[in-house]
């Protein structure tokens, strides 16, 4: 189960493409790599006997909350089964486990102490120990797991934001020292929006004997200018060996922000969002980069999404994307996916999940990114 | 073999007995099948079914294009004039065990075996699963509800887009109920008249008439292959003149349904025996009916909170007066338990929310009978939710993570759901080969064994 990481090809500005290797993947990831996001370790509206019909294997890498199974399942019982992926019954997939999830599990920096860090969940707001968090890890048995991290909001005093950090490296040394057996440690990053805690706190934690880096404490209230030089200041002092893996940032333009930055992980929230809202990327999927051109609509889109809740779909039997290939788009029409959310059928946001997450929502990104930079070809079809 | 289960009860029930006689007698005995019949439990029916030894298998498959098998006397006694309908479907007796039948049902989008079951896809959608999952485990029709899918997304819009096929690109078979039982399901919304139904619209609040021509009409237009003829549905716990109403109504609407079929030939129209649980009003029906010579006819009316020896005995006799060459369907039938009885008594077709509503709810259905997966048991219980069962969903989770999601998350449902159809689906294909190749009553021993004898201990 142990993780290899190898940087194929990196640009002067930071951006790089690499290879995930994860003992249970029959294939290597490529990075930059987007995680799907997951409830209670499978995907939101994606069932188990789907999942292969997602791109392999690029979908092949989950973002799990070990927080959610406190709402009904004991951590023993998942040992018992047999860990993560025994239960999930997911043998090939890279699981990665973050306590934060972005959707659900947020971070609530007013009911952190000194002892461990404060989640608003489904059921209630909880502190997780390091004890208690590294315990859980060693039940689940991730392929990767981030540290506990004390996340702030920007706009918390200096005083508190220098506290976050150092309870973030004392909880990182705190599960060091209980030495799980299970899975690849990436040490948790914070600092909030001041450059020089940021700094202080990637320093402190390249110091340790971690496999690879969790950027937390963005998409918290800091301003969007204010990333690209956080970021940077972050990355400069992280070994480049290691993967780096990031929570927070949303948007299609926040990951590549990212990618240029030198992130190689993301979560995948923006797709939940946009499924739950009835949202459909139609960005191109065509390998040479050409805007497919769909016909024009003047309501309810913009240039890289639709809402199919729109009325002017109600009739439209043409699929979401025409020249796309994953399962919707080969089965499903517009008008369809309209009438489901008509009358709040969850089939709705089955399909439209699977659209969006084989919708290759990034390669249009990938396009601008390649074109300046010279990237490996395939590197953005990860994140489709 | 299971002891007869009636006869414990037997010295205490002498009148009732008395009248079940004389019941049986009067109504249904003529032809002498149903006078079996007499015991006063469930499992009366098979019981009888299973005192019987094998026969030879008949060899001569039935059609539609031969005569009925029951001779026709009785159906067509009286009437001279055969009035001829278009058929657009193939009903090919392929085994039998009695009165129970195994048949191969081709309709203009799929061959079919029966029995079968076909899960309730309300609004153009089995609730959480995917074409391919149903096409995975085997789904053979699905059943969609004219009155939700004519308020939404139309039937002028599914019209235009080419039939409810092409717009949920479903390429089996596919049901349209009339609308009529949204009549008892919404009865404060509805108004009944001979002219027909007056619902208010649950979407704007609009009064919106279903007369037997608007629902065919409809139905024509979402373009199912089985359409059902409107009929006038009261609660089986009603009694008195209401009952005998409906009855009548529902035969002086079949021939307007029949009068506003445009497409005979590729949509089949069954008509559906009314009459509650009163012998004789269902005799008149199921008679009225036959001289119609429908391609298919369902037992309507049930499942609406009657006692199962009423219920049994209804399905008996109409089974009985149904011609042989034709599918037999019985609304709103779900309970794996139910589902052998009728099939025992020669129903071939059935239809229910229940596995998916109850699924929803956190159920399981499973050999025994249902595991409620809330119960806090299930948390640490690592095994499958039914070692014997190969779908998808038992070989792969446990008791204790399908615990975790139900009633809590989608993907709770979505497993569940999955898992109590596959159940259903098996259980229809299960009754089928069993039929064919003879050991049907050894299938229902077996049935009736694992789910009546292990009632106290849920779970293997």
């Amino acid at each position: 189960m142990q993780m290899k990481f190898m940087v194929k090809k990196a640009c002067c500005s930071g951006g790089r493409a690499g290879a995930l290797e994860l003992g249970n993947c029959p294939k290597p990831i490529e990075t930059p790599a987007l995680l799907l996001s997951t409830r209670k370790g499978l995907p939101h509206f994606i069932a188990p006997d789907l999942l292969p019909s997602l791109p392999f294997p690029d979908s092949h890498l989950l973002q799990i909350s070990p927080l959610h199974f406190l709402e009904g399942l004991a951590s023993t019982t998942i040992s018992k089964i047999g860990g993560l992926h025994q239960m999930l019954s997911l043998h090939q997939y890279g699981i990665a486990a973050v306590a934060r999830d972005s959707i659900q599990c947020l971070p609530e920096s007013k009911g952190a102490t000194k002892l461990g860090p404060s989640f608003e969940t489904p059921c209630g707001r909880l502190s997780v120990k390091p004890k208690d968090y590294v315990e859980m890890i060693s039940c689940m048995r991730p392929n990767i797991w981030a540290t506990l991290a004390d996340e702030v909001p920007a706009w918390v005093s200096e005083k508190r934001n220098k506290t976050s950090v150092d309870r973030t490296v004392r909880w990182l040394d705190d599960c060091l020292a209980l030495n799980p057996a299970a899975g690849s440690v990436f040490g948790a990053i914070v600092g909030g929006p001041n450059l020089d805690e940021r700094k202080r706190c990637a320093v402190e934690v390249a110091k340790r004997n971690v496999s690879g880096y969790w950027i937390g404490g963005f998409g918290l209230g800091e301003r969007i200018e204010e990333r690209p030089a956080l970021l940077s200041a972050i990355i400069d002092v992280l070994p480049d060996e290691k993967p780096r893996m990031i929570s927070g940032l949303g948007l299609p333009e926040e990951i590549l922000e990212g990618i240029d930055a030198g992130i190689d992980l993301f979560d995948s929230t923006y797709i939940y969002s946009l499924t739950l809202g009835g949202f459909a990327l139609t960005f191109s999927l065509d390998k040479g980069g050409n805007q497919y051109d769909f016909q024009r609509c003047q309501v309810e889109r913009d240039l890289t999404k639709i809402n199919l809740r729109a009325k002017v779909y109600r009739k439209d039997m043409s699929p979401i994307l025409g020249n796309c290939t994953c399962y919707t788009c080969q089965n499903h029409t517009k008008a369809y996916i309209n009438h489901l959310f008509n009358v709040h059928e969850m089939l709705a946001q089955t399909l439209l999940e699977m659209e969006a997450i084989k919708d290759g929502r990034f390669k249009k990104f990938r396009m601008t990114f390649i074109e300046s930079r010279r990237v490996h070809q395939e590197t953005e079809a990860v994140c489709v | 073999m299971l002891p007869p289960l009636h006869s414990g009860t037997r010295s205490r029930q002498v009148g009732k007995e008395r009248a079940n006689a004389l019941w049986n007698r009067n109504i249904v005995g003529q032809s002498g099948v149903v006078r079996m019949f007499r015991g006063t439990s469930l499992q009366a029916p098979i019981t009888w079914c299973l005192c019987f030894k094998p026969k030879p298998k008949p060899k001569t498959n039935t059609t539609n294009m031969l005569p009925p098998l029951h001779s026709g006397t009785r159906s067509r006694q009286g009437y001279s004039t055969t009035v001829t309908n278009a058929m657009a479907l193939v009903f090919e007796v392929l085994g039998r065990f009695n009165r129970a039948r195994a048949a191969r049902l081709t309709l203009p989008h799929h061959v079919c075996q029966t029995p079968l079951f076909m899960p309730v896809g309300t609004q153009g959608t089995i609730k959480g699963l995917t074409n391919s999952q149903l096409e995975d485990i085997g789904c053979q029709i699905i059943l969609g509800n004219t009155y939700h899918l004519a308020l939404r997304p139309t039937s002028e819009l599914l019209d235009e887009v080419g039939g409810l096929h092409n717009f949920m690109n479903w390429q089996r078979g596919l049901l349209t109920d009339s609308g009529g039982f949204q009549m008892v399901s919404l009865l404060h919304l509805a108004d009944i008249t001979e002219k027909g139904v007056t619902f208010q619209s649950p979407v704007d609040g609009k009064p919106m008439l279903l007369t037997p021509e608007e629902s065919i009409q409809i139905q024509n237009r979402i373009g199912a292959d089985i359409i059902m003829a409107l009929d006038d549905v009261v609660k089986t716990t009603i009694t008195g003149p209401r009952v005998e109403e409906a009855m009548y109504r529902t035969l002086r609407w079949i021939d307007r349904c029949i009068a506003a079929h445009k497409r005979p030939h590729d949509q089949n129209l069954f008509g559906i025996v009314q009459g509650g649980l009163d012998p004789i009003l269902r005799d008149i029906c199921a008679k009225g009916l036959v001289d119609r010579n429908l391609p298919g006819y369902a037992i309507g009316g049930l499942s609406g909170g009657e006692d199962k020896n009423s219920f049994w005995r209804v399905v008996a006799q109409c089974t009985a007066a149904l011609p042989e060459d034709k599918p037999r369907y019985v609304m709103g039938v779900g309970y794996p338990l139910d589902i052998v009885v009728c099939s025992a008594l020669g129903a071939d077709m059935y239809d229910c929310v229940y596995p998916t509503r109850t699924a929803r709810f956190g159920t399981a259905l499973i050999p025994e009978g249902v595991l409620k997966l809330k119960h806090k048991a299930m948390a640490e219980d690592t095994r499958p939710i039914d070692p014997t069962c190969p779908c998808m969903v038992c070989k792969n989770y446990t008791r204790a993570y399908i615990h975790c999601l139900v009633t809590k998350d989608a993907m709770g449902s979505q497993l569940l759901s999955y898992h109590n159809l596959y159940y259903m689906l098996q259980l229809s294909r299960n009754l089928h080969s069993s039929i064919v190749e003879g050991r049907f009553p050894e299938f229902v021993c077996d049935f009736l064994h694992k789910m009546v004898c292990s009632r106290k201990s849920p779970g293997p």
